[in-house]
C-alpha cells in the first residue's frame, strides 16, 4: 500500500437482518483514499453510501447488521480491531460530521465542553484550562465571531450555518487524517452552504486531511470532490475522476443523473431527461444489474449477470456496465455535452 | 381587472405574534412574516418565488390559498377578493385554487386509499356522482402516471415520487385554474424530482394551470418559472423575467445567492467569481431598519440603513428594491 493512502475499504459488504428479510446495503465496495484528497460519494436513498459511511467508524449495530470485507485506517482493520483500538481512531484518526447539525449536538452541554470533551477523551492528561484553550482556537479557526464570549453558549443559541461550524469543530480538534462528512450542507441554505464548504475545503488544507463527502448534490460534487464513487443499489456503478464524470460518465445511471440536474444556465424550457421508475428496494434487488429495469439501453445479460467494475474510457473511469466499450464512450459524450 | 391576470396578491401582510404573552394576554413578539408583498400571475403561466429559510415564502403560499387569513392586504382570483369570502363562496375559491406540499409522506392521510384521497374532494364539491366516481379518479390517476389499479391501496405502499403525484392529483381533481405549489420537489431525489418537474410541465401545458412554484433550489426555479420573485425576510426584493432576474441580477441578495449555487460543471470549479455572504438571516422579530438585507450587504450606506428602498421597475420591466441596483449583466454558468 502506498505511504499516502489513508484510509482502505476492500470487498466491504454490510448486511441488515430485518423481519422482512436481509438487506444488504453495501455491496461488495472497495476504494482507497490518500491524504488531502476529497473522494465524493453519490447516489439517491437508499444507495447504500451512508452506511459505506457509518462503517468506517464500525458504527453499524454489530447484532442487526454483518459488516465484512476489510476496511484499513493507520494499518489497523477497523472491522476486527478491539474496541479499545476502535475508540482511539474514533476522532483521532477518522471524524465525522453528519446531516443535521442540531440533533448531533446534546442541547444540554455548552458547545464549548462538547468540543472540550472530544479533546478530553483523546488527551486524557490535559488540563481544563488547556482543552478550553485548545477550544477557543478551534472556535477561531471555524470561523465562529467573539469565541470568548459563544463558547459558554448552548446548541440553541446558535443558527444553523453555526452549529454546523461547531459540528466541524468537534470532528477537528484532534487533528483527524480523515473527515466522513455525510451531507453536510443538505440541510443548510445555498449561502450558508457555500460558506460552509468554503471552510471545509480551507480547513482540508490547513489539516491536509483526506475528506470523504456523501452528498446527493452534483454541484457540491462538482466544486468539492477530487474522485467521485457513483453507487446504486448498494454497489459502486462508477468510479471516476470529477472531470471525467462530467465529461464522460461511463454508466447509465450516472448519464440519467446528468440529464436530471437543473441547471442555472439554461434558459431553454426543454424537458428534463428523468430516469424512469424509482430506485430499487434492497430486500428485492432486481436480478443482474440493479439498474436494468430503469436503464434504457438494458441488454439480455444485464437482467441475468452482475456487471462486474471494468475500465472504460480515455480517462481511467472504471464502470460497472455489460455495454460494450465503444458504445459507453458514445452514450456517455452525449450525455455530458447535453 | 385584465382577464388574462389568474392571481393577484395587494400588499399582503401576514404577522405572527408570539412569545410568552403576560398576565393580559398581551404578546411579547411579532414575527413579521410576510410584510407587503404583492405579485401578479398571468394566467397560464408559472410564478417562481425563491429565498432562504425564514424568508416568508410558505406563509406566502398559505395566505393566497387563504389557508390562514392575511393581516392585512387583498388576493384577488378572477376578479374577486377571496380574503373576504365566507361559505359558499368560499368553497367555490378553495375548488379553483389547490395547493401541493412539499412531504408526500405527512400531506396525505395514512387511513384513506388512494380512491379515497382523489375522490372525496370530487363528491364534496358535486363534480362527479356516485356512479362515475371511480372512473373519473382512475382517468386522473392515469394522466399523472398512476397505475389506475392501485385505486385501493393506501399512501404507505407508494414510493415518495409515487405519493408526491397522488397529492398532484388530488390538487387536479377539482379541476382548479391555479395550483401553488410549494416546495413540491425539495424532499424528492433527482432522478425523481425531474418526473415531477416534466409533469407539472405537461400539466399545464394540457389543462392551461397557472402556477405559483416555490422553492429553495434555484436551479429548479430557472427550469419551470417563466416570472421570477425573489423573497428576502418577507419581502420582495427583485421581480422580473426569470431570463432577466438570472442573467443579469439587480438586487445584490439576488446576485449573492445566485452565485453560492454550486455549479454541476467541475471546470468552472474556480473560475466563477464568487460572493460570499456573511453572516446568517437576521430574524424576522426584529428585521434591519430601512433596507431588511443591508446587515449583510456589501454595498450598504448609511441611505440603505434610513430609507426603505421601494420596489422601482428598470428598463427591462423587472422590478428591484435597491439603492444601488446592480448594473453589469454577469454570466451565470
Amino acid at each position: 500500500m502506498s505511504q499516502d493512502v489513508v484510509l482502505s475499504v476492500k470487498n466491504l459488504s454490510v448486511v441488515f437482518h430485518t423481519p422482512d428479510g436481509d438487506v444488504v446495503a453495501v455491496n461488495d465496495v472497495s476504494f482507497d483514499l490518500r491524504r488531502g484528497e476529497t473522494l465524493g460519494i453519490v447516489g439517491e436513498s437508499g444507495s447504500g453510501k451512508s452506511v459505506t459511511a457509518s462503517s468506517i467508524l464500525r458504527l453499524n449495530n454489530s447484532n442487526t447488521a454483518t459488516t465484512t470485507g476489510s476496511i484499513v485506517v493507520s494499518g489497523v482493520d477497523v472491522l476486527t480491531a478491539q474496541d479499545s483500538e476502535v475508540r482511539r481512531i474514533r476522532g483521532s484518526e477518522v471524524a465525522m460530521i453528519f446531516q443535521d447539525p442540531l440533533s448531533a449536538l446534546n442541547p444540554y452541554y455548552t458547545v464549548g465542553k462538547q468540543i472540550a470533551e472530544a479533546y478530553l477523551v483523546h488527551h486524557p492528561r490535559a488540563s481544563k484550562a488547556d482543552a478550553r484553550g485548545v477550544t477557543l482556537d478551534m472556535l477561531k479557526k471555524v470561523g465562529i465571531p467573539s469565541p470568548e464570549k459563544r463558547i459558554d453558549e448552548f446548541p440553541h443559541q446558535f443558527s444553523g450555518g453555526m452549529r454546523q461550524r461547531i459540528v466541524i469543530a468537534i470532528a477537528l480538534i484532534n487533528n483527524p487524517k480523515v473527515l466522513i462528512a455525510d451531507e453536510p450542507t443538505t440541510a443548510l441554505d445555498v449561502t450558508v452552504q457555500a460558506q460552509i464548504l468554503d471552510l471545509m475545503k480551507n480547513l482540508q488544507s490547513e489539516f491536509n486531511m483526506a475528506i470523504v463527502l456523501i452528498t446527493h448534490d452534483l454541484g457540491v460534487i462538482a466544486e468539492t470532490a477530487l474522485d467521485v464513487l457513483v453507487m446504486y443499489g448498494g454497489r459502486i456503478v462508477e468510479k471516476s475522476t470529477v472531470e471525467a464524470l462530467f465529461s464522460e460518465p461511463t454508466h447509465p445511471y450516472a448519464w440519467g443523473l446528468l440529464g436530471a440536474v437543473t441547471s442555472l444556465g439554461t434558459s431553454d424550457r426543454g424537458e428534463l431527461v428523468a430516469i424512469t421508475g424509482s430506485p430499487p428496494s434492497l430486500i428485492s434487488l432486481p436480478a443482474g444489474c440493479s439498474f436494468n429495469p430503469r436503464c434504457s439501453y438494458a441488454l439480455e445479460i444485464c437482467s441475468a449477470q452482475v456487471p462486474l467494475l471494468r475500465s472504460v474510457g480515455t480517462q481511467g473511469s472504471v464502470t460497472a456496465c455489460h455495454l460494450p466499450k465503444d458504445e459507453i464512450l458514445t452514450f456517455g459524450r452525449k450525455a455530458a455535452s447535453r | 381587472m385584465s382577464s388574462d391576470i389568474a392571481l393577484q396578491a395587494i400588499d399582503l401582510v401576514k404577522h405572527f405574534s408570539t412569545g410568552s404573552s403576560g398576565v393580559l394576554g398581551r404578546a411579547t413578539n411579532i414575527v413579521q412574516a410576510v410584510d407587503g408583498v404583492s405579485f401578479i400571475l398571468p394566467v397560464g403561466k408559472t410564478l417562481g418565488i425563491v429565498g432562504e429559510s425564514g424568508c416568508g415564502k410558505s406563509t406566502l403560499a398559505r395566505l393566497v390559498t387563504r389557508l390562514i387569513d392575511p393581516s392585512s392586504g387583498s388576493v384577488f382570483l378572477d376578479g374577486v377578493d377571496i380574503t373576504t369570502l365566507s361559505g359558499k363562496a368560499l368553497r367555490e375559491m378553495r375548488r379553483k385554487l389547490q395547493i401541493i406540499f412539499q412531504d408526500p409522506y405527512s400531506s396525505l392521510n395514512p387511513r384513506h386509499s388512494i380512491g379515497q384521497i382523489i375522490g372525496d374532494p370530487m363528491r364534496i364539491q358535486g363534480i362527479v356522482t356516485k356512479s362515475n366516481e371511480k372512473k373519473e379518479v382512475q382517468d386522473l390517476m392515469q394522466r399523472v402516471g398512476l397505475n389506475p389499479e392501485h385505486y385501493n391501496r393506501y399512501p404507505h405502499e407508494f414510493s415518495g415520487g409515487q405519493r408526491q403525484r397522488i397529492g398532484i392529483a388530488r390538487a387536479l381533481s377539482l379541476r382548479p385554474s391555479v395550483i401553488v405549489a410549494d416546495e413540491p420537489v425539495s424532499a424528492l431525489d433527482v432522478s425523481i424530482q425531474a418526473q415531477i418537474l416534466n409533469l407539472l410541465e405537461n400539466l399545464q401545458k394540457d389543462l392551461g394551470l397557472s402556477f405559483v412554484f416555490i422553492a429553495h433550489d434555484l436551479s429548479v426555479v430557472r427550469h419551470i418559472a417563466d416570472q421570477v420573485a425573489v423573497m428576502y425576510l418577507g419581502k420582495i426584493v427583485e421581480v422580473g423575467d426569470s431570463a432577466t432576474v438570472y442573467n443579469s441580477p439587480a438586487h445584490p441578495y439576488t446576485k449573492a445567492l445566485l452565485s453560492a449555487v454550486p455549479v454541476a460543471n467541475p471546470s468552472l470549479r474556480n473560475s466563477a467569481k464568487r460572493i460570499r455572504l456573511v453572516g446568517d438571516v437576521p430574524s424576522a422579530i426584529d428585521p434591519p431598519s430601512g433596507c431588511r438585507f443591508r446587515t449583510r450587504c456589501w454595498k450598504a450606506t448609511d441611505l440603505c440603513e434610513a430609507v426603505e428602498p421601494p420596489l422601482q421597475a428598470d428598463a427591462t420591466g423587472r422590478v428591484v428594491a435597491c439603492h444601488f441596483p446592480e448594473e453589469a449583466p454577469i454570466s451565470v454558468g
